[in-house]
This record gives structure tokens, C-alpha cells and sequence, in this order.
């Protein structure tokens, strides 16, 4: 495997080997000396076409602690704010000598774009592009669960999720449900009908426009962030009744079962889709998803640039 | 270019009945079987068909403003290369032809290139904005006798707008061509709604957006009496309510482009905006439905909608990338792909869905003619048998944005006569 562009890239085999190398490579970051040689001399480039400080800021620090020289390229300031092609940057970065471009983009396809390009040939990792997906996250969402909730097992087989919020916008909605279902989980969404895609009918999950349906009978609720602008674009009527019926709040935590989690891919809007006690609360597992972050990146850039054949690559 | 006295020896006339044909000066001048004449340039069409010379009524030749993507000469070369001897030219050109000033330009550079007629359609309202009506009995009354209005590019999404439109082109027999897209519904929309575009996380475009305006506009229409067609129908359901409108006598008329006859939204998977048109790319389902209504005549033409652009304005990220692909040059084989050679349609079918009904429907009386002595020899010849290979490189238009690229289709044109002259002799333009 080459690049990391959609989760439907990746065998059930693939992602746990990205998972279990996470694990790997987490003991390295408990320990003393968080620096390993592997990508020594290689270069990273972080391309954010759009303003995401904790997704850049992660793989940063997954490149630099396996020894990667990184090179941060951002919208504000740059060439790409002036108007530069996606093209022109490309060969900017390939001129550059880029072994990977970890890309954010706000059109969806653009990691794809570059991948399939003549334009550069080193790896291309998708960290976020448009309404389409978020590998990155979901393995590190896909992480998170196991070790919470694995049940002795490398997959999630069993484990019971639900998806709540914005899912029509949400490229995390999107790499979850296609991570999470690959490795056995059962997924439900939540959300009010404006905010599910049409055409969601063919995907592998379950629907429900009630939260408080869903909220008692599964292992981890996943909440996603309602953005700004889509308060003034009909897609409901207000944010205190968005609120209402689909944040969390103190009162759905109770109905919860006791084992159960709470995620947040943030940045969250609290007080909106969660209450800031829920968010503080000892079921909330949202500050450790972004340490997990750091881990699951590490093996990103491990298995596309130095680990071994994956499945997938066999099969081509 | 040859303009001379032609043989077309051995060739079959879209009824099946294989016939010599004579062009002399502009004209046919016999049609029988078993023709010689020494002085006449011989051009065998054994195994070929000869068709009427095909007219399109929906093409983007981007003169004036975007003279980098095509030109009226440029345009009217990929005409000929496709066998077409009549272009419309829209109106969405920069400046917009929303008078008779630019639709007198547009007109007079089809003349100069010389290859093919050019028939410029007028903007339904100015500056296509959708508010105000342009001088559409100036560009009527111009030297490009303008009878076709659009607004193509845009939705003439006001009903007073479009009422009072239809009413005021009764007066010369003239014809709104509709862009059906309601607007609202569409904002941002970037590709076809439904379990692709939910999964590439793409902006949806739905099916409801397009029959909703055909909806309004056939009730409109037989309100007010006056004469629709609907341009690029793209969905089943579209094509219902046009069914439904022709039965109840409605004058309608409608229009599907050889790209929707073939492909389906999951192109878009590879996010290459080389598939990204609008109208856009629907589903099987829709394909289907739009075969069988072209077949049966619910839809009574097939036109290009040829929309050429520049290399950067789709090599870049899919919802930067401008809306539509190449047609001229590939309409004739897709049209055989998928229509004749799937035993949908015989050719004498083609020749009225690609030359007549067009010619028809514009207005255009010395187009579309019969294949017959007296008639002006606008005609096509193209070997059905024969396959050939899109090569983007290769195109005559100066945009090389063709979604078949690499493929190989059927039918080969060899010659296309205009009034007479050869415009494509051997496969090669003139």
C-alpha cells in the first residue's frame, strides 16, 4: 500500500495491523526516549489546505518521533492562499523530494487527486478531506474502542456504536462507518433526517432520528461536532433544540450503560452536541483519543513507509 | 475545401436502400442506383450509410470571451470532423449574447469559418440572470434570425419570468429552451444525489431539482400556449412528465445528450472532473429510461452539449473544476453504442433524432432536409462497421476534455458534405 486516501483502501487484516503496530508503538511514547530512527532522512510534508491545528499537530509529532524530517505547508501565508493549483503545489512538493504528503483539503477527492496524478510520487495520506473521510481518525477512533472495550480480540466484533450528529457533513462519520463495520461492529446513526446523506439507506448501519432510542443500549457513543454554518441552512430550527434532541447531555449519560464511552473527534462545541460535564466526565474518553492520535499516525507512517506488504497490496 | 461535382457510389440511404448519390454546386441532384459519371470525383461508401447532415442545437463555442477553450472555427471543425453541417451556438458566452449585436458577431463568424452553419440562440433574459427579459425580438429580427432562446448554463427559475418568455416568442414561432434546474435545490451541487455522492461525500445534485422545473414548465407552456423544449433531460422521472405532457398535446419537445446515454454517476469515484457535467452523470436506471424514451420519440433529439474547456479548469479538485465535456466529435458513435447497435433504433431513427427533429425544432428550414434531388447535399457518411479509438490529442476542438477518452467505438465517418462542399473528405477536415 501506497496511500492512505479512504478506509475502503484498507482489508479488515490492514487495519489491525495499523492497529497493533499503534499499540507497538505506543509503549515507545510511555517511554523515556519517545524517538525511534525508522524514518530517518525521509522527508514528510504536511500540506493543510484548510485550518486544522490538532490533526497537523499529531501528525507532526508522529513524524518527528519516528525521526522524519517534517515540513509544515499551511494555508494561511502560503502559495495555496494565493491561488496556486493543487497541481503546481504538487510539483512544488515533489521538486521538494516529499517521500509522503499528509494532505487536509476542503474539496473532497483532492488526497485522491494527488494520488492518482502524475503531478508527485511519494505517498499521499488523506487527514481530512471535505465531506468525505478521515482515516486517520477512524483508526485512531477504532483504536481508542479497543482498548476500552476490546474483548480479547484484535477486532471489534459485537461492539455496539452510535453516530450522532451531522453526518451529511461529516467525513469522520463516513471513515467510521466504513473502519468500524470492517472490523465487525454494529454502528447506528443518530441524527435528524436534514443531516443524513440521501443514499445513506445503502450503507452497512443502522438509522435512527432518536437519541434517546439508541443512547441505553450501546457501548460507545460517538458524538460529531455541529458546525457553525449549518445553523443558518435549515437544517434544523435552532441550536437549543439541535441541543434537545441530539446533544449529550447529563441527563442521557445516566441512561448509558456503565461500561460504556463517550468520543468526540473535536473540536467540540460544548453546550451544543455535549454538555461540558458530559465532556469532563470520567466516561469521556475524548482527551485520550487525541494521545491515541499521535499513536495511530506513527503507525500510518510506519506500514506506508517502512513496514512490511499488507494484504491489500498483495491482492493488486 | 473541395467544392466540386461529387459520386457518392454504392453507400445506404437511412431507409436501407442502397443508392448513388450526385452533388453538384450546393445541391443533390440525383438519387438512383447504378449512377456513373466521369466527371464527377468518385467517393465510394460501400457498407456506409449516408445520413442528412446532423444539426446540433445545443453547443457551447465559447466565442466571444473564452477563445482559449474554442472558437466559432475551432468548434465548427470538431462540427464537421462529427458530421454535423449545423451548429447553435448558446448564449452564455462573455460577452452574454443577450442582443442582436453578439448574436450578429456569433452568426458572421460560423459564415467566415465556412464549414458548417452556425445558428446563434439568444439569452432568454439579460446578462442570464433570470430577472429581465433581453432584446429577444432585436436578435429575431437580426441577420442571425434568432428563433431558439436560452438561458443555458442557468434555470429560468422565475415562473413570471418564464411565463411572460413564452408568451413573447409566440409572436415569431420561436422556442424557450430550458436549462431545467431549480436553483435552490442545487446550490453547491456537484455531481448526482444518491449512494455515490453520499459516499464520495460530493454535494448532490437530485433528480427532483430537474423534473420539478419540466413540471412547471409544461403546465406553463400549455398554458399559455406556446412551444418548450426541455434541454438535456437527464432522469426518468423527467422523462415521465414529458411523456405525460406530449400526451395531453402539450408542445413540448426535448433534448438528451449522448453522454447521458452512457455513462453513470460512479465515474465519479475517481474524482476526476473530466465526468463532472451539469446536468450531471445519473444512474442506470436513468440511462435506460432515457434510451427508451429517445427510442420511442417521448425525447426527440439527441444534442451535444458540447461545453469545451480549458486544461486547468479541470485539472484540479472536482468541486473547483468547471461543468461539462466534449460532444461534437463522439456524438454519432455514441448514438450508434448505444442506440443502434443495441437494436433500439434503426439509422432512418438517427437521421430524425440527430437532423431532422433539430432542424425542426430551430426553425432551421434548410437543414434537415430529405435525401433527395433538389435538396441542399448536407450529408453524412459513416462506416457503422468500423471501430475507432478517442484520442483527447487528437480532437479538432481546442479543448481535449472528452470523457471517452481511450475508448473504442463504433462507427467511423469519413465524409461530411455542407451545401455541397466536402468539410470532412477521408477522415480529414477540410
Amino acid at each position: 500500500m501506497r496511500h492512505l486516501l479512504s478506509i475502503s483502501d484498507l482489508s479488515a487484516h490492514d487495519a489491525i495491523v495499523i492497529l497493533d503496530t499503534a499499540a507497538e508503538l505506543e509503549r515507545v511514547s510511555d517511554g523515556q526516549v519517545k524517538k525511534l530512527p525508522t524514518l530517518r532522512g525521509r522527508t514528510i510534508v504536511n500540506l493543510f489546505a484548510e485550518d486544522s491545528t490538532r490533526t497537523r499537530i499529531s501528525f507532526e509529532a508522529a513524524a518527528k518521533r519516528l525521526s522524519a524530517d517534517v515540513i509544515n505547508f499551511s494555508a494561511k501565508g502560503s502559495s495555496i492562499s494565493k491561488g496556486e493549483s493543487l497541481k503546481d503545489t504538487a510539483m512544488t512538493l515533489q521538486a521538494m523530494g516529499a517521500d509522503a504528503v499528509v494532505i487536509r483539503h476542503s474539496a473532497s477527492g483532492a488526497p485522491q487527486r494527488l494520488a492518482d496524478s502524475q503531478w508527485m510520487t511519494g505517498s499521499v495520506i488523506n487527514a481530512g478531506d471535505g465531506t468525505h473521510e478521515h482515516p486517520s481518525q477512524a483508526l485512531l477512533d477504532a483504536f481508542t474502542i479497543r482498548k476500552h472495550l476490546g474483548k480479547g480480540g484484535s477486532n471489534l466484533a459485537g461492539i455496539k456504536v452510535a453516530i450522532v450528529g451531522d453526518v451529511l457533513h461529516s467525513r469522520v462519520a463516513r471513515s467510521n462507518v466504513l473502519l468500524l463495520t470492517l472490523l465487525g461492529a454494529h454502528v447506528t446513526l443518530v441524527a435528524p433526517p436534514t443531516l443524513l446523506p440521501v443514499g445513506v439507506e445503502s450503507w452497512p448501519v443502522n438509522i435512527s432520528y432518536n437519541f434517546d432510542d439508541v443512547v441505553a443500549g450501546v457501548d460507545v457513543v460517538m458524538m460529531l461536532r455541529v458546525q457553525q454554518e449549518r445553523m443558518s441552512d435549515l437544517f434544523f430550527p435552532n441550536a437549543r433544540e439541535y441541543s434537545r434532541y441530539f446533544g449529550l447531555n447529563l441527563q442521557r449519560l445516566a441512561k448509558m450503560q456503565p461500561h460504556a464511552i463517550i468520543m468526540h473527534p473535536g473540536p467540540m462545541n460544548r453546550g451544543l452536541e455535549i454538555a461540558a460535564e458530559v465532556a469532563d466526565s470520567a466516561r469521556s474518553v475524548i482527551v485520550e483519543q487525541v494521545a491515541n492520535g499521535v499513536s495511530v499516525r506513527m503507525a500510518i507512517l510506519y506500514v506506508l513507509l517502512a513496514g512490511a506488504p499488507l494484504e491489500s497490496e498483495s491482492k493488486l | 475545401m473541395t467544392s466540386s461535382k461529387f459520386l457518392l457510389k454504392g453507400g445506404a440511404l437511412p431507409d436501407g436502400t442502397l443508392h448513388d448519390i450526385v452533388i453538384e454546386g450546393e445541391l443533390i441532384t440525383t438519387v438512383h442506383a447504378g449512377i456513373s459519371d466521369p466527371q464527377a470525383t468518385v467517393i465510394d461508401a460501400t457498407g456506409c450509410v449516408i445520413l442528412p447532415g446532423l444539426v446540433d442545437l445545443h453547443t457551447h463555442l465559447r466565442q466571444p470571451g473564452r477563445e482559449d477553450a474554442e472558437t466559432v472555427e475551432s468548434a465548427s471543425r470538431a462540427g464537421a470532423k462529427g458530421g454535423f453541417t449545423a451548429l447553435s451556438a448558446m448564449a452564455n458566452t462573455s460577452p452574454v449574447a443577450d442582443n442582436a449585436g453578439v448574436v450578429e458577431q456569433v452568426y458572421r463568424l460560423g459564415q467566415e469559418a465556412g464549414l458548417l452553419d452556425v445558428f446563434p440562440i439568444g439569452a432568454v433574459t439579460q446578462g442570464l440572470k433570470g430577472e429581465a427579459l433581453s432584446e429577444i425580438g432585436a436578435m429575431a429580427d437580426s441577420v442571425a434570425r434568432v428563433r431558439v432562446f436560452s438561458d443555458d448554463g442557468m434555470c429560468v427559475f422565475d415562473p413570471l419570468v418564464m411565463r411572460r418568455a413564452l408568451e413573447y416568442i409566440k409572436k415569431f414561432n420561436g422556442v424557450i429552451a430550458q436549462h431545467a434546474q431549480e436553483p435552490r435545490l442545487t446550490v453547491g451541487a456537484q455531481m448526482n444525489e444518491g449512494e455515490i455522492s453520499a459516499r464520495l461525500g460530493l454535494r448532490g445534485w437530485p433528480a427532483i431539482a430537474e423534473e420539478a422545473i419540466i413540471a412547471r414548465d409544461v403546465l406553463l407552456t400549455d398554458h399559455v400556449q406556446s412551444r418548450l423544449h426541455v434541454c438535456h433531460v437527464t432522469t426518468a422521472g423527467g422523462v415521465e412528465i414529458i411523456r405525460w405532457a406530449k400526451a395531453r398535446g402539450i408542445n413540448v419537445t426535448a433534448e438528451v445528450t449522448p453522454h447521458h446515454l452512457l455513462l453513470t454517476d460512479d465515474l465519479s469515484c475517481s474524482y476526476d472532473p473530466v465526468f463532472k457535467v451539469n446536468p450531471p452523470l445519473r444512474t442506470e436506471k436513468d440511462i435506460h429510461a432515457l434510451r427508451e424514451a429517445l427510442a420511442d420519440g417521448t425525447i426527440d433529439i439527441v444534442a451535444t452539449d458540447h461545453a469545451p474547456h480549458t486544461m486547468e479548469s479541470k485539472e484540479c479538485e472536482w468541486q473547483e473544476a468547471s461543468f461539462g465535456m466534449l460532444g461534437l466529435e463522439t456524438a454519432l458513435s455514441i448514438v450508434q453504442k448505444t442506440m443502434v447497435d443495441t437494436g433500439l433504433m434503426k439509422w432512418q431513427d438517427v437521421a430524425d433524432r440527430m437532423s431532422k427533429a433539430p432542424a425542426t425544432i430551430g426553425g432551421y428550414d434548410q437543414q434537415g432536409q430529405g435525401i433527395a434531388p433538389g435538396n441542399f447535399a448536407n450529408l453524412t457518411v459513416v462506416n457503422p462497421s468500423k471501430t475507432w479509438t478517442v484520442d483527447r490529442d487528437l480532437v479538432q476542438s481546442r479543448s481535449r476534455n472528452t470523457p471517452f477518452h481511450g475508448y473504442q467505438l463504433p462507427g467511423v465517418l469519413t465524409h461530411t458534405f455542407y451545401r455541397g462542399k466536402a468539410t470532412l473528405l477521408n477522415g480529414v477536415v477540410a
